[in-house]
């Protein structure tokens, strides 16, 4: 008789503590993530440092690959609508869609993240990261490692915790399980932004800025639970809907939850005022990084929003709808307006990122079936056209790495007229350009508005794509009709990088031409809603 | 044949074009311009058979084409002409072959007026072919939304066009250019999207049970007066700055003057009648109402570009400049034409879209031709080119002259139209507007005058006359000038029964005539 049999004996015969029922296959996808992750760990800890990288990236390919087949054959052969895990999870058409929008945009990540460029310079691997974050630029101790040799290949099970975080977060069906995926995709970002191998102390700098604004937002967050749990006496979002319909309970307690709890959502997608940190953060960080915020964590954090607003906070949209059009109107002003003023090309795709979080929340807004899968849409549409936009930003490269400034972007259209018009197109596509997947995604979302009487907001969003189409135009007007610099940029594409650009291309061309299968799928990922 | 998907070839043939142009290889530029022309001239002949099968006494939209497109907006890839919009068709599938053609020289190496050299010569004509595809495709769309999609199309490839091959100020010009008509698009982009759910709405409350964007769909709505003002409105600005009438004008001058010469025979000559052509088509039949409740606001505006393009034409010193000031003169009379709301005036706006396109374009071909040899588009540049130059001289004053509307050349039959069917109505803007048929002939004559007349100036000495392409490409277009002025029959012929149902839906009756000189009673409904 060993010990435990002992146990578990115990444990049955007095009943208190039963093992929570798991539904292993319906939560398989962020098992399979989280799996990845740790034998990613595993790999750091047991592996010989040279042969790291050619064991983590298979890992981190099939961790997210198997994990995004899994989602596509349980949509496909079970459509669930169901809670899993005692409740914690709901698993349903939307969040499948967006588990499976998050998984195949940080596929397309990584290949930028993995990509390594064609040689090797000086010795060293030529790549995105550096060896050791915590070394001083230029100190001995990095001279060291990069004498040894030493490459950075914690970014991967960083990454896959992240990815996790992220599946995990819109499908959180109670505010708590939400807290923790939030910190479980966060805490792997704020180091991932640290480690850029350029500019070592812009992104360190950014590290930091968004560890403290995003441990703030946390605390923020955690304080509407709290409040929400003295109004519901539950952190279940259903019973906090329950609680509404029943008209019970601490009304101020509900409002100043609310309040709190949207503001640490709100932080995470960017919107005015929350939004601080994002052209910092998305400057300073490894641009591979970037385009993993720029696409899978807001996507992530619209999942979570809608589900919050859409499941527990339905019937008081009559409270947070006033607050919301102000955070939309702010939020699509201010990213347009402030973008024009920009001088470096990432902090200018940060801007417009926290215009289209502003475009995207007229489909929370909405509150209906359209609005929740015209939202879905425009997140993958988004996705892919950023994922393909910072692509290109990795390609273009000065003798000190990226060139971030937009001055040195002149004349690339004569230069690599290809790798130009590529970035020209993904512009037109964040400008919404018919024919182009951004215009399909604003087309739907504003229709969706419409319908639920939101015209003056469309109107402003409207004035708003005219703002910052006047950006886009800018740098179209820069790369092709400026002469070069004798000294400018030259376009480095690595394979993987390549892929992912033609990956983000291909979907940005699909999706405004052709968009009628996704649209659909969309739509029945929707039919149900949300799994209450 | 009838099922043959007319309309959809012809769209789809110059984006092959394009295509095939631009994987030629760079330093084969006599094949690139060989094939852009060979692929133009052959949509321009598919039009030809096309528009000789059309029955102006059958249905209203003909060579229909309907698919789905994308099911979940009801949105349709409808396509069908009617007798307005296929002799708009037939305009831009003329004059593109002819832009070709008279560009020939143009995106060259050795460039045209400071144009800078080494431009791409090939990524030039696929522009033009691609251009091509979205003016058919603008005037070919009966579906809303696509109509829409073709509109923001258009834009792309001109902006490159003025961007990568025009003057010094060409990526200010460029942008702005851009930005005013995306402003414009975005304004109608609300009001497409607005149409949705009120078609989508059931049919006891004025919808149509089932959103769609079939425009013969959408003309049966019931729109609420107050919803349909708004919609007309977002629809009205789009179309008010493409067309352009004052005061959102201020794009066009700067884009003419930067644009090189052919280009803007298409962006003057054909896309700018987007403007006229949506707000006859699109603004009178979708809102009747708020049409007719617009009616003096927009004849007022409408008298002003006459007058306004006018005076500002005769004071140019830049040959494109003043043309486009010509211009906006002119879209004012097609503007005053569409919402002077009688059958005459009506008929004549729609005719003055394709004889303005022509007169307007040959004027700028020529101009064209004069820029390649002299290096400027200044006005005082030049002098006494008639001696130098006398075919070129005197295909100039026949452009001019047929812009100006001189009797026996085609837009001065639109014009008569436009000012006598706005005189039984609107007796006071048909008789401001006559002030610019004055006006007209300053701006000409004296344009004339200072470059072509006079002892010739030195700089011009020794200048060619037009070569044998240029000779080409200026008779047909003056052959038709002429041919229109005095049969212009057959083309009314197409264009009135259009005419018509577009009065009928506005429920607007000719009035009666009145011999007394009073102006007649407005013929709406109360």
């Amino acid at each position: 008789m060993s010990t435990s049999s002992h146990v578990s004996a115990v444990l049955a015969q007095g009943g208190e503590i039963p093992a929570p029922h798991i539904e292993y296959g319906q939560v398989a996808p962020m098992l399979l993530v989280f799996g990845a992750a740790v034998l990613g760990v595993l790999v750091e800890a047991l592996v010989g440092r040279r042969s790291r990288y050619f064991v983590q990236v298979p890992i981190a390919f099939l961790g997210l690959g198997a994990a995004f087949v899994w989602t596509i054959v349980l949509g496909w052969r079970e459509n669930p609508h169901s809670v899993a895990a005692e409740g914690a999870l709901g698993v349903d058409g939307p969040t499948l869609f967006l588990q499976g929008t998050i998984l195949v945009l940080a596929l397309v990540s990584l290949l930028l993240i993995a990509d390594r460029g064609t040689g090797r310079t000086g010795g060293a691997v030529e790549g995105h990261f550096a060896a050791q974050a915590s070394a001083l630029p230029g100190s001995e101790a990095e001279q060291r490692t990069a004498e040894a040799g030493a490459v950075q290949t914690e970014v991967y099970p960083l990454m896959m915790f992240a990815v996790g975080g992220m599946i995990m977060f819109p499908a959180s069906n109670d505010l708590l399980t939400m807290f923790v995926a939030l910190e479980v995709l966060s805490l792997p970002l704020y180091l991932l932004c640290g480690l850029a191998r350029r500019r070592r102390l812009l992104s360190q700098e950014a590290a930091v800025k968004y560890f403290l604004l995003g441990a703030f937002s946390s605390a923020f967050f955690l304080y509407g639970i709290a409040l929400l749990y003295g109004y519901a006496g539950s952190v279940r979002l259903s019973d906090i809907a329950a609680q509404i319909a029943r008209d019970a309970g601490n009304e101020s307690l509900l409002l100043a939850g609310v309040a709190l709890l949207s503001v640490g959502l709100l932080f995470k997608l960017g919107g005015v005022p929350f939004h601080m940190w994002k052209p910092d953060v998305y400057q300073g960080a490894p641009t591979p990084i970037t385009a993993l915020m720029a696409s899978c964590t807001v996507v992530s954090a619209f999942g979570a929003i809608v589900r919050v607003y859409y499941v527990a906070f339905e019937t008081l949209e009559w409270d947070w709808r006033p607050f919301m059009w102000a955070v939309a109107i702010l939020t699509m002003v201010v990213g347009s307006i402030v973008a024009i003023t920009q001088t470096d090309i990432k902090r200018m795709l940060a801007y417009s990122s926290i215009a289209h979080a502003g475009f995207l929340l007229l489909g929370v807004i909405a509150t209906s079936p359209n609005g929740l899968s015209s939202t879905l849409f425009y997140l993958l549409a988004y996705g892919f056209a950023s994922v393909g936009a910072f692509a290109i930003v990795t390609m273009v490269r000065d003798a000190g790495g990226e060139a971030g400034h937009l001055s040195r972007w002149a004349g690339l259209g004569k230069r690599s007229p290809v790798v130009a018009g590529t970035f020209a197109f993904f512009l037109l596509a964040f400008a919404g350009i018919p024919l182009t997947s951004g215009f399909t995604g604003k087309f739907a979302v504003f229709k969706a508005a419409v319908e639920e009487g939101a015209t003056p907001l469309v109107i402003v969003a409207v004035i708003a794509s005219a703002v910052a189409a006047f950006f886009y135009v800018r740098v179209i007007v820069l790369m092709f009709f400026n002469d070069p610099d004798p000294d400018g940029p030259v376009v480095v594409a690595g394979p993987a990088t390549a892929v992912a650009v033609a990956l983000g291309l291909t979907a940005t061309v699909v999706l405004g031409v052709l968009p009628q299968p996704i649209l659909d799928l969309a739509g029945q990922a929707t039919t149900d809603m949300f799994v209450r | 044949m009838s099922d043959f998907p007319w309309l959809s070839v012809l769209i789809a043939l110059p984006v092959v074009g394009a295509v095939l142009v631009s994987v030629i290889p760079r330093e084969r530029e006599a094949l690139v311009k060989q094939v852009a022309l060979g692929v133009s001239v052959l949509v321009a002949v598919l039009a030809g058979i096309m528009a000789a099968g059309f029955d102006a006494g059958g249905p209203r939209f003909q060579f229909e084409e309907r698919y789905w497109w994308i099911r979940e907006f009801g949105i349709h890839w409808a396509l069908g002409v009617d007798g307005v919009s296929l002799t708009l068709i037939l305009l831009s599938v003329i004059l593109v072959p002819l832009v070709i053609l008279g560009s020939w020289g143009e995106a060259d190496r050795s460039g045209g007026v400071d144009v800078p050299p080494k431009r791409s010569v090939k990524t030039y004509f696929a522009l033009l072919l691609s251009l091509e595809a979205t003016m058919i495709g603008v005037f070919a769309a009966t579906d809303v939304f696509v109509f829409y999609v073709f509109f923001e199309a258009l834009l792309i490839p001109m902006y490159f066009i003025i961007g990568s091959y025009g003057g010094a100020q060409r990526s200010y010009a460029a942008v702005k250019f851009l930005l005013y008509s995306l402003f414009g698009g975005l304004l109608m982009l609300v009001a497409v999207i607005w149409l949705y759910p009120l078609s989508a709405k059931p049919a006891a409350e004025g919808g149509l049970g089932q959103g769609t964007f079939l425009f013969t769909e959408l003309s049966k709505l019931d729109i609420d007066p107050t919803t349909a003002k708004w919609l007309f409105l977002g629809f009205f600005i789009a179309f008010a700055i493409k067309a352009p009438m004052a005061p959102v004008h201020t794009w066009l001058p700067d884009a003419a003057q930067q644009s090189p010469a052919p280009a803007l025979v298409l962006l003057v000559g054909v896309l700018d009648k987007v403007g006229t052509y949506g707000m006859l088509r699109f603004c009178l039949e979708l809102f009747p109402g708020a049409a007719r409740w617009a009616t003096p606001v927009v004849i007022v505006f409408a008298v002003a570009s006459i007058i306004y393009g006018a005076i500002l034409a005769i004071g140019q010193v830049d040959m494109k400049r003043l043309v486009a000031y010509t211009s906006i003169s002119h879209f004012g009379f097609i503007v005053l034409g569409i919402f002077a709301m009688t059958s005459q005036a009506q008929s004549g706006a729609a005719l003055y879209m394709v004889n303005h396109g022509f007169a307007t374009g040959a004027l700028f071909l020529v101009v064209g031709f004069m820029i390649v040899r002299r290096r400027s588009a200044r006005i005082a540049d030049y002098g006494g080119m008639q001696k130098v130059a006398p075919v070129l001289a005197g295909s100039f004053l026949i452009a001019g002259l047929s812009s100006l509307s001189l009797p026996g050349l085609a837009p001065f039959v639109s014009e008569f139209l436009v000012i006598v069917g706005t005189y039984t109505r609107y007796q006071w803007a048909a008789i401001a507007s006559v002030i610019a048929v004055v006006l007209a002939a300053v701006y000409i004559l004296w344009m004339y005058q200072r470059t072509m007349g006079g002892p010739a100036a030195p700089a011009v000495e020794g200048l060619k006359d037009l070569s044998v392409r240029e000779k080409w490409v200026i008779a047909p277009i003056l052959a038709i000038i002429v041919a229109m002025g005095f049969f212009p029959q057959p083309v009314l012929h197409v264009i009135n029964p259009s005419v018509n149902e577009t009065l009928a839906r506005v429920d607007q009756r000719d009035p009666a005539p009145d011999v007394t000189g009073n102006v007649a009673e407005n013929g709406a409904r109360p």
